[in-house]
């Protein structure tokens, strides 16, 4: 690794700062797009050309969250004023509010899905590539080639079998399903990534730690543990990543009760007219979680995205 | 507090022979220090001692008990390993708990507190504690290294070059302290050098290794007068011993091979004459380099002495030792 011995010129920096801002500012479009979409109403949102300031409107977010059903202006009329904001919203064009949406499960579903599938693979994994790390595992370079080839062909060319096994096992549709399939699928990114944190952990610690009157459990909890606390991280990260937006899948295996918001959010479309509002809204309250995630672990995925980059 | 004994102990790494029928017995309350290059098994009989290696044959006893099988835990030793083994997540203070907070010692906690305080005033690191271990300089870490080896009083200690990676004046005070503290304590030690000065001035008994094998055990000037080979003969010495073939100076016992002279065994003054080639002024003493009959050899002379290069002084072995063909000292 070579570094460079003199300090970047101030036109260097300059130079350096407009790329890395003109090129965030183009990956952030579509987001900004997509956030401001989700407080347009539907006219302004499908406006020729298309309208960059505009007044914000909360009647996607209230789409998103609500059934409702068509009324004669007369039963309006009948109904007496609205009581509450979004009752007013929703009757100026002739609607009632007839319910919640089950936007709400749904996003409840890949919570419990996401960071259950997420947990389970960093805990497998991490004692996993412990042991691959640590042991003398019999076949060693054999079972991680193995474990890697899981991620050599699309997951989705087993859907076919999964979708029949599953059916057998009365797995279709259920949350348990669908974290043992995100778990299958991240475990081996979670292994491999996972053991090259832990192997670069000097095993002296560990021994240091068994003579200080730990066992090995102990050690590794005490000592390896909180030293890949940043390979930990990252890794939660990229399965949290892969299971929050998992498509395929959820289409084929969940319907009612285990469905996922990326299956139900295009689903929003087809009531009545493009509600691009309600889907631009519901994909920015999606794309929260995983935001506040990788926000809370960010100190951590740095040190993880550069790992092997810089020497200590 | 515990006599070590290691009866035939082999270990190899592959191909590789570590340690090959080792029998050695370190006294209760004894310095041992362990000499040889490096690949000669030293940090390898360590582990033996300690546990995180086991032997292929071969058995170690400490206390009398025999430790087959046991983890390291249960051997209640400490080690002071080669390289830095803090734990970097940890404070320094926090790093001196860590064995006192262990499962088996479970010290109550004005205990610990008590006790770290005492071993990190003798190693001169109080002002550290609530640091980073990560924060400190080599020689600080290393002192804490030791710390957590004296927090707890263990049957044995185990230390591995503990001193090698500090500067010449921490050296010379934590080897006085180390000294100190084994001889209060009355603690085992098995202890890995390189220093010459830290075998001579701290061990009770010399192990030199060579090879996976203990080729002599006495105490320091045991070793150093009467070294059983040339290798032994190597360990100690500043300047190195001068190995030259026997009969150089005149005739040599019969089956002798070589002659070997420290430079006190070299008279000066008196014999033939040798070219200086160097003189090296260390301040206590003067190394004179010699050219003597197309061999090289090196000595030490009064430190103001009058002696330039070219000149010449004349030389005779006085009480020389003699090794055979293998390099076995013939007596």
């Amino acid at each position: 690794m070579s570094y460079s011995i003199t300090e970047p010129s101030s036109r260097q920096k300059w130079i350096a700062g407009i790329l890395v801002v003109g090129y965030a500012l183009l990956t952030l479009l579509p987001l900004v797009w997509i956030i401001a979409t989700g407080f347009k109403t539907p006219a302004d949102a499908i406006a020729y050309p298309p309208k960059v300031v505009f007044t914000p409107s909360l009647e996607g977010y209230v789409n998103l969250f609500t059934s409702r059903s068509r009324v004669t202006p007369e039963d309006l009329a009948a109904l007496g004023p609205p009581t509450t904001w979004y009752d007013a919203i929703v009757r100026q064009y002739d609607m009632v509010i007839t319910g919640p949406s089950r936007y709400g499960e749904r996003f409840m579903n890949s919570v419990i899905i996401g960071f259950g599938s997420t947990f389970l693979s960093v805990f497998l994994g991490t004692i996993a590539a412990y042991a691959f790390s640590r042991f003398k595992v019999p076949l060693k370079d054999d079972l991680l080639f193995f474990i890697l080839s899981t991620r050599m062909m699309p997951p989705i060319a087993v859907a076919i079998p999964i979708f029949l096994m599953y059916r057998e096992l009365g797995l279709s549709d259920t949350h348990l399903g669908m974290i043992l399939l995100y778990t299958a699928v991240n475990l081996s990114l979670s292994v491999w990534l996972l053991k090259g944190f832990i192997d670069e952990i000097p095993i002296e610690y560990e021994e240091a730690a068994l003579i200080d009157g730990y066992t090995r459990f102990q050690a590794f909890y005490k000592v390896v543990l909180p030293q890949a606390a940043t390979g930990i991280a990252s890794t939660a990260i990229f399965c949290l990543i892969f299971a929050w937006n998992e498509y395929a899948f959820a289409v084929l295996l969940t319907s009612g009760t285990a469905q996922t918001a990326p299956p139900f959010i295009p689903t929003i479309i087809g009531a009545g007219g493009k509600d691009w509002p309600a889907v631009a809204a519901g994909a920015t309250l999606f794309l929260l979680p995983i935001m506040v995630f990788t926000i809370l672990l960010r100190k951590h995925l740095l040190r993880g995205i550069t790992f092997g980059a810089v020497r200590k | 507090m515990a006599e070590i004994i290691l009866q035939g102990v082999s270990k190899s790494f592959g191909p590789q022979v570590a340690l090959a029928d080792v029998d050695l017995t370190v006294p209760d309350g004894a310095f041992v220090v362990l000499l040889g290059p490096t690949g000669a098994g030293k940090t390898t009989l360590l582990r033996m001692v300690s546990g995180l290696d086991q032997p292929d044959a071969g058995e170690v006893f400490i206390a009398g008990q025999a430790m087959k099988g046991l983890p390291p835990a249960q051997r209640n030793v400490a080690m002071v390993f080669q390289q830095y083994s803090l734990y970097p997540h940890l404070t320094v203070r926090q790093n001196m708990e860590f064995p006192l907070k262990s499962p088996l010692l479970r010290t109550p906690k004005e205990a610990i507190a008590a006790k770290v305080a005492e071993v990190a005033e003798i190693l001169q690191i109080s002002h550290k504690l609530d640091n980073k271990a990560t924060a400190l300089s080599g020689g600080e870490m290393q002192r804490v290294s030791i710390g957590r080896a004296l927090v707890r009083s263990p049957s044995v200690y185990l230390m591995d070059e503990p001193l090698s990676s500090l500067d010449a004046k921490l050296r010379a005070d934590l080897r006085i302290e180390l000294k100190n503290i084994q001889a209060n304590l009355g603690a085992t030690f098995l202890y890995v050098t390189h220093d010459q000065i830290e075998a001579m001035t701290m061990a009770t008994h010399v192990g030199v290794l060579d090879h996976g094998r203990l080729v002599q055990f006495g105490t320091p000037r045991e070793i150093y007068e009467q070294p059983v080979s040339i290798y032994a003969a190597g360990r100690l010495g500043q300047p190195h011993i001068n190995i030259l073939p026997a009969d150089l100076f005149g005739p040599a016992p019969h089956g002798a091979v070589y002659i070997g002279m420290r430079p006190e065994q070299i008279r000066q003054g008196e014999g033939q004459d040798a070219l200086v080639k160097r003189v090296e002024r260390l301040g206590d003493q003067t190394r004179l380099h010699l050219a003597f009959k197309a061999h090289d050899l090196t000595t030490v002379i009064d430190a103001h002495t009058p002696l330039r290069t070219g000149d010449i002084v004349k030389i005779e072995p006085h009480r020389p030792f003699y090794f055979d063909a293998d390099g076995a000292r013939m007596v």
